[in-house]
């Protein structure tokens, strides 16, 4: 990590605690995020020269506070020559951060100021897109065009993305607050989902041709990590850190040296990231050990990645636990991709018969590539090759991105080639 | 404190010949009661079917051809069956208070902040 690296991850991790008390004591949340941009543009000019200071949050609410003032005088009604006599350089000085360090909020204070931004970000009243754009934006601190990039819409859509967001915040007034008890686990479900989504975003691209989008599996673990930190009786979110992490650690052997997607069944597990498996499992007892034996959805899917980090090979997973997982997330949420992955796990637990007919007793995934992978495994395995072949065939033609399109033909060639 | 309306859509087959508020039940009297007591109720109304609605259009600007047709503009599946304005501190408090019309179950509601107009 060079300087401007270690510069940018401080302004990471400092910028929404800043942005946070900035918003609620400004009390307009676009202001405060203008505000900062222009602190961060400051620091990155000044820190390489000066080094970063001893207390960067500090230095940057000096400076972020002054141009929310700032701007908030251009906008009121006040004179020119007023403006003009307020108006200081850029850079604070020393006596100017240690009244900013005195004046400091306390500690309990500031992660309610993080948990009101957090929750404002992603507040339901506002589209999925919305919050996922805003959490990145506000939270994580990523730049617009990176998020452009990530979610590979153009520059200007993401931009107005945003601004539309942030306007309705202020007209419809979504409130800049911790929602009440008996709010709090519907809201605290809609933030979960957005760092969720955004993992999910960095596992399966929808485009591009890169197997795993690390900068936004970073991005993801960063929000996880900030929510784990601000919620420690909230086991859920500590849960969705697990995963997330347990799920990163597999990600450098998820492509081989050609850039092709390795699944988890050919994965080379001595490249499995050791650090991240113990610390996503350390998470994870934690999680169970403040739940009282109640598993939300995030949890269970956490065992189920921790089941695979600790298994040996493939072979020797543990299939009758896995399985029993998938059914008791399969007993709270519906879905068909649930199922599907149960069934391939029944596959291994009872044998192909078995799993050919857990895949067929599954609706709505005749568009889903990986359905039709699976079916074209247990028929394969079944010695049904030319069947196999056929479903293989609709898995290529239904596969999303160009990188499992690619990993379904070369299975399929190898298939052929076995018909000779 | 921000001024919102809590407009009531219903299916509009269902709502063609008669309207939940137009019947002014109770529920809505109930729901009514309590957020004027609240403080929160700055108006409401029901509105008469969509079958009574006559569509205006002027043409060629202001003092044009007046063009009148029997019915709603839209021909959407849901219709506005009435509205409440509700003065709230925030979007949370208004849905609050939304969650408690009957046309929340009945059918939908589009909370909707209202742009105060200076004279």
């Amino acid at each position: 990590m060079d300087a401007t690296d270690a510069l940018v991850e401080v302004l990471k991790d400092e910028g929404p605690r800043v942005l946070a008390t900035l918003a609620r004591t400004i009390g307009d949340l676009a202001v405060a995020e203008d505000a900062l941009s222009e602190a961060t543009i400051t620091a990155l000019d000044a820190w390489p020269r000066t080094g970063i200071p001893d207390n960067p949050r500090a230095w940057l609410t000096v400076v972020a506070r002054r141009k929310a003032l700032d701007q908030l005088r251009r906008e009121s009604a006040r004179t020119a020559k007023e403006t003009a006599a307020f108006r200081w350089g850029t850079e604070p000085a020393p006596d100017q951060i240690e009244d900013a360090i005195e004046a400091m909020e306390p500690e309990s204070s500031l992660r309610d100021d993080m948990l009101r931004l957090i929750f404002t970000c992603c507040h339901p009243a506002l589209g999925r897109e919305a919050r996922v754009a805003l959490s990145l934006r506000t939270l994580a601190r990523l730049e617009v065009p990176a998020i452009a990039r990530a979610f590979l819409v153009p520059e200007a859509t993401m931009a107005k993305r945003l601004v539309r967001a942030r306007a309705k915040i202020a007209t419809a007034r979504v409130p800049y607050a911790v929602p009440s008890d008996t709010e709090l686990p519907g809201r605290l479900a809609a933030v979960l989902a957005v760092v969720y989504l955004i993992a999910t975003e960095a596992h399966a691209p929808t485009g591009g041709d890169a197997v795993t989008r690390v900068d936004l599996e970073a991005e993801a673990i960063r929000l996880a990590r900030l929510l784990a930190g601000l919620m420690p009786d909230e086991t859920e979110a500590l849960s969705l850190l697990a995963l997330l992490l347990l799920t990163s650690a597999r990600t450098r052997a998820r492509t081989d040296a050609d850039g092709n997607p390795v699944t988890l069944a050919d994965q080379d597990r001595t490249r499995w990231n050791r650090t991240a498996i113990d610390e996503g499992l350390a998470w994870l007892s934690e999680a169970v050990a403040r739940s009282g034996g109640v598993a939300g959805p995030y949890q269970i899917q956490a065992h189920l990645a921790a089941a695979h980090s600790t298994a040996l090979s493939w072979q020797d997973t543990d299939w009758d636990r896995i399985v029993g997982l998938y059914d008791l997330l399969g007993s709270i949420t519906v879905s068909p991709v649930v199922a599907l992955n149960r069934a391939v796990a029944v596959t291994e637990r009872d044998g192909p018969e078995a799993g050919l007919s857990a895949l067929k007793s599954i609706d709505g995934l005749e568009y889903s590539h990986l359905w039709h992978a699976a079916l074209a495994d247990s028929l394969r395995r079944l010695g049904r090759t030319s069947d196999a072949a056929g479903e293989l065939h609709t898995a290529v033609t239904l596969a999303p991105s160009e990188v499992e399109q690619r990993l379904l033909q070369g299975r399929l060639q190898a298939i052929r080639s076995e018909l000779g | 404190m921000a001024l919102y309306v809590a407009l009531c859509y219903y299916d509009r087959d269902k709502y063609w010949t008669s309207s939940p508020e137009a019947e002014h039940s109770p529920e809505y009297m109930e729901f009514a009661r309590r957020a004027t007591e609240a403080g929160v109720m700055r108006g409401g109304e029901a509105l008469h079917p969509v079958t009574m609605s006559t569509t205006i259009t002027v043409s060629g600007g202001e003092g044009g051809d007046v063009l009148l047709v029997d019915g709603p503009y839209a021909e959407a599946k849901e219709v506005l069956g009435g509205y409440f304005l509700l003065e709230t501190a925030d979007l949370d408090e208004a849905i609050a208070w939304a969650v408690q019309i009957p046309a929340a179950w009945q059918g939908k509601i589009e909370l909707r902040p209202i742009a105060p107009v200076h004279a």
